[in-house]
């Protein structure tokens, strides 16, 4: 079965509007095919296809707003469901907060989500991919676990002034974790991308195999203050808590790391190193992204940390208005500029210090100063003079990623990579940190 | 998602009684057999060796609010079917939400020909234990009130009056949420299971966040509820379900109301309260605080999946290895540690009728005077560790995702001699007294842990001396269940739990109770969590 096209979604959109009978409607659809492996064990444990779509109906009297969701959409059900969703909306209390809908808008041109080639892998294919991964993972006398998972998706958004956007992507994503027999060893690669001819198993599975081997023996280092290489897969998941936390509003209340004494923030003040940019892009070749956000405003660039500033926050319409301010939407995609060095560069210009290759169950531990905890894994290395040395034990950290990047020492080449935390993509570079703060061992392999 | 536009058409002006029954499609139990009969006809054709079908209806409801304003009043509803077949000893699967025979029968198709792609490569055919069939069978929540059909007014009322009740003691912003959930299941299988079950669950939470705009300080306290598996009487406050402690406490009915009005004075509270000293303390654990830790370090590692590396490549593996269960002798925890899995207990979150490959739901022990003595396991997994039948843990989130190993609900039994929370303070020398749930982390084979609460209490000879704050505590799963030297008796016992246990690839949640009596563990290192930035 096929994702919806642009103009299916457009006639589809256009019938449930013209059920509506309330002051305002809006409409988003969202329909996917995917197919995932998973494998353990050396073998594959599940795999399945899986076709679906849903829809959302937004109906308003005033300020007065009800949602439904469904995934029927033959004519009964589509009218049933506009007309429960004017009936909870005529229902529901006034919401002062309560915004109008947007009326037409320009959206930034779509980069090249969409592959074809992405979207047309078949059952076949996919066994393929995981056939290479799991021989490399045998040559090498390992046991793998893994997921490959491939999809297409269209959305599209429709409402009673007029608005209609429509984005369309495909996305492949592999991840392999490769431990020894003995358990004493364990490495792990991920990565994602629009275009399935960039995916070479072979080569990413290895990546896998080698910090296995080379994990295995690791020695216990006293927890305390190191200096740390962040492979990308390991710094996302620190920086995705700092540029999801850009939010005004609750800085404005008082209530984030963004916020100070007596009601000011933080918005347009140096509060991480000058060497940190980090932007948004939804035009990136490297990660194009979805050009519009759930209200149907458009993503367009935008800076979010300049020269160690912070640029922008993101303004709900209802927070702007208030404010006085134009609305800024949340991020459509993150990247974050680098340097010229490789990673083996970082590592040669590293005196001692730490190769961090994954972070592992990331949790907030205090919002005041965005402390956040969790764990190295996978794959955790001691570096002296240059050269890494020996696999060490894993160990808990208690970070703040404000200030990590205030503790910047160096920044490699910016890469895609994708988190294992949120699943979210993005282009971070690999980063070294000093006095990173561990405060534990982990018995854990 | 789904949505339950169910009650929703009876709403014709606000505060209008919703009549019971009105949902957008029942569909009749005799149609959903002869749809489920489709695909498990056309995977035999196909040459599957087993199939079984889900047809799943899926229903949320959410009230959202946000200081004093209802901010979403959102509606969901899934409907589709699941089809998993074993071909050539491998596992497929497909799933549709185009319900007509003919693309039923395609998805049962594919699920074949993807299982039999698959077994090229496959060299360990999935072993099925075996399963009775239970014929046509059907099992419904056993709730008082069905919150799906309580009207909207009500609940707004209920979410406006909490947020009231936290700016009446000071708060300076709140927000609460209703979330109710329905899952309308069929299940089918080759077996000649024909199973119908009608599951509910509730959750209301609110935040409320305190502010001293001078100092650029904030506090925030969450509500001490639980989700549960009952309906909306679990909102109905009984005093005889409140227990009295630092703050009012709840079993089996919490009062909103309440829990806001305490949550508003305690984040003000906290604002003032003293930075705790790091270092080694006897930690008293409430329920509200507990369950989260036996649901990471107990739950978690006792998963038979994660034993056997099938969660490897994401939420990891489990030091509870095959060998330390084989010996009989692996030393878990005190004696004091006994811990029990069960999918029956009524109001938890685990409870069910038939799992969600058709076996019907049980009780066992995981843990049994400290030894670990059991794991959890599904249907292909029971033979590695000598059972004859599943233990009936498997679980999916939809009809659209395939079903796996899920935890059941995994308690620690309540102590034997009559002790109360007070009595246990009583006796802590240098100690904190730990309520409700906060940060949360753990590695990947479960090992090293970190957790924070709601509220911290010091305890100095045997007395509350006041409030603490940046507190977390670090440990080791094996020695910090060796350190419990005393669990209170039933009087004391409750329910935790999560709607969103997060596992497996794609990522699916599961919902999950957790019981405890309060609980005493000695000598646990505490750090303090202050930084500046």
């Amino acid at each position: 079965m096929a994702i919806l096209t642009e103009n299916e979604c457009r006639t589809l959109l256009k019938k449930v509007l013209s059920y509506s009978k309330a002051d305002e409607c809006q409409v988003s659809i969202y329909s996917s095919d995917s197919a995932n492996v998973r494998f353990a064990r050396n073998n594959i444990s599940t795999s399945g296809a899986i076709s679906s779509s849903s829809m959302a109906i937004s109906s308003a009297f005033g300020k007065k707003m009800g949602v439904i969701t469904l995934n029927d959409y033959s004519d009964e059900s589509i009218q049933k469901a506009v007309k429960r969703s004017e009936e909870l909306a005529q229902f529901a209390p006034e919401n002062p907060e309560y915004m109008p809908m947007l009326g037409p808008q320009t959206y930034p041109a779509h980069g090249q989500t969409y592959v074809p080639a992405t979207a047309a892998i078949t059952p076949a294919q996919r066994s393929k991919m995981v056939e290479d991964s799991l021989n490399v993972s045998k040559q090498n006398k390992l046991t793998a676990a893994g997921f490959l998972q491939d999809s297409a998706a269209s959305s599209a958004m429709m409402n009673s002034k007029g608005l209609f956007v429509y984005n369309s992507g495909t996305n492949v994503n592999f991840s392999a974790t490769m431990r020894t027999a003995d358990g004493q060893g364990s490495g792990y690669v991920t990565k994602d991308y629009n275009d399935v001819s960039k995916v070479d198993i072979n080569a990413f599975s290895l990546i896998a195999a080698k910090k296995a081997a080379g994990s295995v023996g690791a020695k216990a280092i006293e927890p305390g203050k190191y200096t740390v290489i962040l492979e990308p897969a390991a710094g996302i998941v620190l920086l995705e808590q700092l540029y999801g936390s850009l939010d005004a509003r609750s800085a404005d209340e008082g209530r984030s790391f963004l916020s100070k004494p007596g009601g000011k923030t933080r918005l347009g003040e140096k509060l991480v190193d000058e060497r940190v940019n980090i932007y948004s892009d939804p035009t990136n070749p490297d990660l194009p992204a979805t050009t519009y956000d759930g209200e149907g405003m458009p993503l367009d660039k935008r800076s979010l940390i300049e020269k160690g500033v912070i640029k922008n926050l993101s303004y709900s319409r209802y927070w702007a208005q208030k404010k006085g301010v134009k609305p800024v939407p949340e991020a459509a995609n993150i990247i974050m500029e680098g340097g010229t060095q490789s990673l083996e560069d970082l590592i040669k210009g590293t005196e001692k210090g730490i190769l961090v290759t994954r972070l592992w169950y990331i949790r907030p531990v205090d919002p005041q100063t965005l402390l956040y905890t969790g764990l190295t894994r996978d794959g955790t290395f001691y570096i002296e003079n240059g050269q890494i040395k020996f696999p060490i034990k894993n160990m808990r950290f208690n970070e703040s990623p404000v200030i990590m990047l205030n503790n910047l020492d160096a920044l490699g080449k910016t890469e895609r990579t994708v988190s294992g935390e949120s699943s979210q993509s993005a282009l971070i570079p690999p980063m070294r940190i000093r006095d990173f703060t561990f405060s534990s061992l982990s018995d854990a392999v | 998602m789904g949505i339950s536009a169910s009650m929703l058409s009876q709403f014709t002006a606000v505060g209008s009684p919703v009549v019971p029954g009105t949902r957008m499609r029942d569909v009749d139990v005799a149609i959903k057999k002869r749809m489920s009969d489709v695909a498990l006809n056309a995977a035999r054709a196909k040459g599957a060796t087993y199939t079984d079908v889900r047809l799943g209806r899926y229903l949320n409801e959410f009230v959202t609010t946000r200081d004093k304003n209802i901010e979403n009043i959102v509606d969901t509803e899934s409907y589709g079917m699941g089809i998993r077949v074993i071909a050539n000893g491998c596992w497929g699967f497909a799933a549709t939400d185009k319900l007509d025979n003919d693309s039923i029968a395609r998805a049962a198709e594919t699920a074949v020909a993807i299982a039999k792609e698959n077994s090229r490569i496959q060299t360990e055919p999935v072993q099925l234990a075996p399963q009775k069939g239970y014929g046509e069978v059907t099992w419904k929540t056993p709730i008082e009130r069905n919150a799906f059909e309580v009207p909207m007014k009500e609940k707004t009322d209920l979410l406006l009056s909490v947020n009231d009740a936290a700016f009446k003691n000071g708060a300076n912003y709140v927000n609460s949420v209703l979330f109710m959930v329905n899952e309308q299941k069929y299940f089918a299988s080759t077996d000649g299971s024909y199973i119908d079950q009608d599951i509910h669950r509730i959750w209301p939470v609110f935040g409320v966040t305190k502010i001293d705009e001078k100092s650029g300080k904030f506090e925030t306290r969450s509500s001490l509820s639980a989700p549960r598996g009952m309906g909306y009487e679990y909102l109905m406050p009984k005093a005889s379900e409140k227990i009295k402690s630092q703050t009012t406490l709840y079993r089996d009915r919490y009062d909103m109301l309440e829990d806001a009005g305490a949550a508003a004075l305690q984040a003000a509270e906290k604002l003032k309260a003293k930075s705790v000293e790091p270092g080694k303390y006897d930690l008293v654990l409430d329920p509200s605080h507990l369950w989260l830790t036996i649901h990471e370090s107990v739950g978690h590692p006792s998963e038979l999946d994660r034993v056997l590396g099938y969660e490897a490549n994401f939420a990891g593996t489990s030091f509870l290895t095959l060998d330390k269960w084989k010996s009989g002798k692996f030393n878990f925890g005190s004696k004091n540690v006994n811990i029990v899995a069960d999918k029956l207990q009524p109001g938890s979150l685990g409870a069910v009728g038939y799992d969600d490959e058709g076996v019907g739901t049980k009780q066992w022990d995981i843990i049994k005077d400290g030894i670990l003595v059991n794991y959890q396991a599904i249907r292909d997994q029971a033979h590695i560790i000598g059972l004859k039948e599943s233990q009936g843990c498997c679980y999916s989130q939809s009809w659209k995702d395939v079903q796996f190993q899920r935890m059941p609900n995994i308690s620690l039994q309540p102590g034997k001699e009559k002790m109360s929370p007070a009595d246990m303070i009583k006796n802590v020398e240098k100690g904190i007294y730990i309520i409700g749930d906060s940060s949360f982390s753990i590695d990947q084979q479960r090992y090293n842990f970190q957790f924070s609460g709601q509220l911290y209490y010091e305890i100095k000879n045997g007395k509350i001396v006041g409030m603490l704050n940046d507190v977390a505590y670090q440990a080791n799963t094996q020695e910090f269940w060796n350190a419990c030297s005393a669990v209170c008796d039933k009087d004391d016992y409750r329910l935790g739990g999560s709607f969103f246990d997060g596992k497996g690839q794609p990522m699916q949640a599961s919902a999950v109770s957790h019981g405890s009596s309060t609980a005493r563990f000695n000598g646990v290192n505490v750090i303090n969590t202050a930084r500046k930035i």
